[in-house]
Formats: structure tokens, C-alpha cells, sequence
């Protein structure tokens, strides 16, 4: 708050307070609450949206939606011939993110143990602050790296031509592991040290007390964690799209090419025109992502709920 | 307190539907103009004469921001914005009026969505492109029938097309890229290309075709500028500035920049700018495009092709 220049009276100066403070808290109060409303405002906005324009392929260009769901065919410019099935995109992005949370959720699991409770100094020193750090990479990056050094490694060394399912499993691993670690890690902490203590109390060793005691206490904080993971690695487009191939296919094998849905809207959308039929469809697989990911914030919240500590 | 506590409620209340009319009232407004947009001819006009945007083609863009950036240097009150974005959305923004030229490889006539009519076509330059294979596969030249069998997945393995016992991998753009567009449509005759590994940039499209053994796809003729990739020739004929023009070789496309309506003010100087001798003799053939006046045949929205 601006002083007044002038050093008023006591009795001034009493009143200007009370009227100031009466001031600010109107103030601040109404600051925070144009925050929230914004941000409110914004995801309903986002939401119908999306919604307006993903059911346009439906209402206005007349695609079933079950068969938009399940048929394993797309082919968006074939004119008379054309189909528009997303199956395979729906597959490869739930194939990847299962895959990815998959490998992410021990390591990431495992590594927060070690930070929380096997080497807490050196966990809180050194490994969170790298793990950190791995958070602030962008994604193009990860995607690069995957290009140059994964690829080529998987090219050499396995079936395929390297652009495979796997690579995009791999990408995504990497990029959701410091997500999971780092909220596990959270869980692990904010246990109360009773748990420990009580159950050392007992006689249980060390590992004991984490296998028996403290992990199932943290389980539920456990599983958001792996949820956030998987919500991330399902909306990741970019460094997926450089290593997995883009292909309209369902894959025979790991070491396939695929295709997510991710990748193809960002693939395509810039070549097509506004309320066009190719367009359109792309907007659908949108709605389709945004439903998935709210589905996932459902499960981190049943999960929260279940916390028993 | 608790007046407070009902005004800042209301206060929240009618700020949320303020929000939510205006994002209603913009989705509403888009959808009707893309429904009528035979009517609203004027989107253009209202721009500034000193400041235009110019987006759409990811292909055309390094072309025009150089042309834009010399002519920047000659006028330095003009302000052009030269954005990427694809030919759909450079097409649809300037038929809505947001951007003042809409940079397109294709016709706007052969893109769903856009009334062709309101738009007027400015071909600035002419890309050619072919076939990169892979330097192992041991091919560097192939009949039209040869690419279109090995783009159908019809032939399979190099050494049916006389090169080394490897198999083929193809790499493909997007569905509704341009560059698939014109390669489908002059090198495979229209066919669907069989399913391949599908990249959306040239230049990601070169680095696999030249790590990967075995591999073909396809690029503008500006991308082979090393030896990585091999240069396919079609029918033995070599993809040149010269073969393009005189329409021997086949696989070519206008880079069009569209404008809603006649260009006016500075979007009609920039584009005169960029068809000027000065521009397609310097920078159209140093980015690796034919310059229009080197073109002896042309080309309509059907790819019927007549001599100029």
C-alpha cells in the first residue's frame, strides 16, 4: 500500500488503516476470485469448444460414430472412397501410454523409495534436483534425441526399421519417469514418521517396514502418480510423432510402426482446410483426447479419495 | 459482509457468461462465415497499407519470407509477416479476411471448404520434386510404372527394379499435404500410396530416407543438395529446371499465394514484387523453386497442360 506523504495524526492514521484494510481485503479477495473464475471460465470454454467442433463430423458431415470408434480404416482423402476410422489411432495412443507407464511406474517408484527412504540426504541433494531438471526439458527435444540416437539403435539392433511402437514407448518412458518420481517421491515423504517408527518398533527391518508398511500406506498416492504419468504421455504429440512413424496400421508387433492420436491431428491439421470434412474429423479425435484425459482425472481423483493417510 | 459476499458472486457470475458469450459468439461467427463465405468479399480491403500478414504453405515459406525480407530492405515502412501454418489453414484464413495472402501448393479449387471463386490465384514460382531413394538401393532412375508399383506396395524389394536385394521402405507426407497431393496425383497417377513411415517435414523426410536402407520417398527439388539421398530420374528424364519447364518432367506444382478479392495496397505491391525479374531471378532459383518465367507449358486446376 502507498504511504500518504504527509505524516498524518494518530487518529488519521487509525481511521486510514481500518478503511485501508477494509479496502484491501475487498481487493484481494476479488483479485484471487477473478483468477479462479478465469481459469473456470476458461476450461468450460475449452470444453464446449471442442465439443461444438468434434461433434461436427457427426452431426454435420453425417459419420457414424461407431463405426468413426471402431473401424480400423482411415483414409480421409479418398474422396468417394473415403473412411474415416480412428481405431488404430485410439490403439497406438493407449498402447503407448500403457507401455510407458509400464516401464515409468517401478523405476519411478523404485527411485522415490531411494530418495525417501534409503539415502534421504543424497536423494534431496543431488537425485531430486536432476530429476527436476528432466521435468524442464521440452519435448522436441526428447523427440530429437529419439531421432538421431534411438532410432538408429533400434534399426541396428532389432526387427523394423526403427521407427517403431517401442521407440515411442521409450520416448515416453523417459519423459513421464521425473512426473512419476517426483509426485512418489511427495508420497513417500508426507507419510508420518510414526509408520516408520512403529513398525521398526516391532522388529521389521528396513525393507520390511517400506514392502509392508509403507507402501501400502502411499498406494493410492502412488497410483495418481502413475495416472499423471500416463496423462501426460497420452497427451505428448511432438516427440512421439519423430520416432514412432505415423502409420494408419494397428500394429502386428512392438518393433511396427504405429500411429497415435496425438500424432496424426498434428500431423495433418495444418494441410487441412476449416470445415472440411478432414478437418473436422481431426477436431473429433481432439474431443476423443480431451475425454480420455478427463477420464484419467477421474481415476487420480477416486484415487485421492481412497488415500488413507 | 455479506452484500459483499453476494456482489462478488454476481461480479463472478456475470463475468463467466461474458466469457462464455464471447467464445460462443466467435465459434458461431466462424462456423457462418465458412457457411457463407461466397458473400463476404471485403476481408481484405480493411487491412492497413503498411502491414499484411502472408501465411499457409510450410513449403512456400522460406521463399516468400526472403522475398519479404529484401523487399523489407528496399521499403522499410512496409511491414509483411510471412508465417508457416499449411496450405488448409493459409487457404481458409484468407477466404476469412484474418491474413491478407494465403500461401497454397495446390489449387484452391481442389481443397474442400474453399469457394475458389472469392479467391484470386497469384503463382509465384513453380516446385519440382521426385523420388529420394536411399544411395544402397543401388536405383537412380525408374519408370513411372516402377514408382507407382513400388508406391502401391506392389513391388516390394529393390532388385525387382534392378537394384540390390533390399526391401523397400516408404516414407510418406500427410494425407491432405500438398506435396503428397502433387506427387500422388503427377507421379503415381492418382493412386493411394500403400502404407509407409509418414513424416511431415522435408527435412525429417531426408534424414530417414538417407539412414534408412531401402528406403524411398519423396522431396522438392531444392532438398538435394548432397549426395545422402539419390535423385531419381523418371523415364530417364532428369527433374531440372529446364525438364520442368519445357513439361517434359512431370512432377511440378505452382506455389500459389491467394487473395480474398483483387489485392489491394501493399499485399498487390508485394505480390507484383515477387513476380518482378528481380525476385525470380535471384531468389526463386536460389531456393531451389522455377521461376515462372522459365516455364514454356501451364498447367490448370484439373492438371490439364497447355503450352504457354
Amino acid at each position: 500500500m502507498a504511504k500518504a506523504s504527509v505524516s498524518p495524526s494518530a487518529e488519521e492514521r487509525l481511521i486510514l488503516t481500518k478503511k485501508n484494510r477494509r479496502w484491501d481485503e475487498v481487493r484481494g479477495r476479488s483479485l484471487v476470485t477473478i483468477c479462479a473464475v478465469i481459469m473456470i471460465a476458461a476450461t468450460i470454454a475449452v470444453t464446449v469448444f471442442l465439443a461444438q467442433k468434434g461433434l461436427q463430423s457427426f452431426t454435420v458431415n453425417n459419420i457414424n460414430p461407431i463405426a468413426y470408434l471402431t473401424s480400423a480404416n482411415w483414409n480421409p482423402t479418398g474422396g468417394e472412397n473415403a473412411s474415416f476410422g480412428i481405431f488404430p489411432f485410439i490403439f497406438g495412443s493407449l498402447a503407448v501410454t500403457f507401455l510407458s507407464a509400464l516401464i515409468a511406474a517401478p523405476l519411478g517408484i523404485g527411485a522415490a523409495i531411494f530418495m525417501s527412504e534409503i539415502a534421504p540426504k543424497f536423494g534431496k541433494k543431488v537425485l531430486q534436483p536432476v530429476i527436476e531438471l528432466l521435468v524442464g526439458i521440452p519435448s522436441v527435444v526428447y523427440g530429437f534425441i529419439g531421432l538421431v540416437v534411438l532410432v538408429p539403435l533400434l534399426r541396428d539392433n532389432f526387427p523394423g526399421i526403427g521407427f517403431s511402437l517401442f521407440a515411442g514407448v521409450i520416448v515416453l518412458t523417459v519423459m513421464i519417469l521425473p512426473t512419476v518420481t517426483t509426485i512418489a517421491t511427495d508420497a513417500m515423504r508426507s507419510l508420518p514418521n510414526s509408520l516408520r517408527q512403529g513398525s521398526l518398533a516391532l522388529g521389521a527391518t528396513r525393507w520390511q517396514t517400506i514392502r509392508k508398511v509403507l507402501i501400502p500406506a502411499a498406494l493410492p498416492s502412488l497410483l495418481t502418480a502413475i495416472v499423471l504419468g500416463m496423462a501426460r504421455a497420452f497427451g505428448e504429440a511432438l516427440a512421439v510423432q519423430m520416432v514412432i512413424g505415423n502409420t494408419r496400421d494397428i500394429p502386428g508387433s512392438i518393433f511396427d510402426t504405429a500411429g497415435t492420436l496425438t500424432t496424426i491431428v498434428t500431423l495433418n491439421i495444418g494441410h487441412t482446410t476449416y470445415g472440411s470434412i478432414e478437418n473436422n474429423t481431426l477436431w473429433s479425435m481432439g474431443l476423443i483426447l480431451l475425454i480420455i484425459s478427463f477420464l484419467f482425472i477421474f481415476v487420480v481423483r477416486y484415487l485421492s479419495g481412497r488415500r488413507k493417510i | 459482509m455479506k452484500k459483499m459476499k453476494l456482489s462478488v458472486l454476481l461480479a463472478m457470475f456475470a463475468l463467466v457468461i461474458g466469457v462464455l458469450a464471447a467464445c460462443g459468439g466467435n465459434a458461431g461467427g466462424n462456423e457462418s462465415e465458412g457457411d457463407t463465405s461466397g458473400n463476404s468479399n471485403s476481408g481484405g480491403g480493411e487491412a492497413s497499407e503498411t502491414s499484411i500478414v502472408v501465411a499457409g504453405s510450410s513449403a512456400m515459406q522460406p521463399l516468400v519470407a526472403a522475398a519479404a525480407e529484401q523487399y523489407k530492405g528496399e521499403n522499410a515502412d512496409a511491414d509483411i509477416q510471412v508465417q508457416a501454418g499449411g496450405s488448409g489453414a493459409g487457404l481458409s484464413q484468407v477466404q476469412e479476411g484474418s491474413i491478407q495472402i494465403g500461401n497454397s501448393d495446390v489449387f484452391a479449387e481442389e481443397k474442400e471448404g474453399i469457394d475458389a471463386g472469392t479467391l484470386v490465384d497469384h503463382q509465384v514460382a513453380v516446385v519440382g520434386m521426385t523420388a529420394a531413394i536411399n544411395p544402397n538401393a543401388g536405383v537412380d532412375d525408374l519408370t513411372k510404372q516402377q514408382l507407382i508399383d513400388i508406391f502401391t506396395g506392389k513391388v516390394t524389394n529393390w532388385s525387382e527394379v534392378g537394384g540390390e536385394d533390399q526391401e523397400i521402405t516408404l516414407v510418406n507426407r500427410p494425407d491432405s499435404s500438398g506435396t503428397r497431393d502433387t506427387f500422388v496425383k503427377y507421379a503415381l497417377d492418382g493412386e493411394t500410396p500403400a502404407e509407409g513411415v509418414t513424416e511431415d517435414s522435408s527435412n525429417t523426410v531426408k534424414q530417414i530416407v538417407a539412414d534408412t536402407d531401402g528406403a524411398i520417398g519423396y522431396l522438392a527439388l531444392s532438398y538435394f543438395d548432397d549426395d545422402t539421398i539419390v535423385k531419381s530420374k523418371i523415364d530417364g528424364v532428369e527433374a531440372t529446371n529446364e525438364t520442368i519447364g519445357s513439361g517434359d518432367f512431370p512432377i511440378w506444382a505452382y506455389q500459389h499465394s491467394y487473395t480474398n478479392g483483387e489485392p489491394e495496397g501493399l499485399a498487390k505491391e508485394f505480390l507484383d514484387y515477387m513476380l518482378s525479374d528481380e525476385v525470380q531471378t535471384t531468389i526463386v532459383p536460389d531456393q531451389g523453386y522455377v521461376p515462372m518465367t522459365e516455364m514454356k507449358v501451364e498447367r490448370d486446376a484439373e492438371g490439364n497442360i497447355t503450352e504457354k
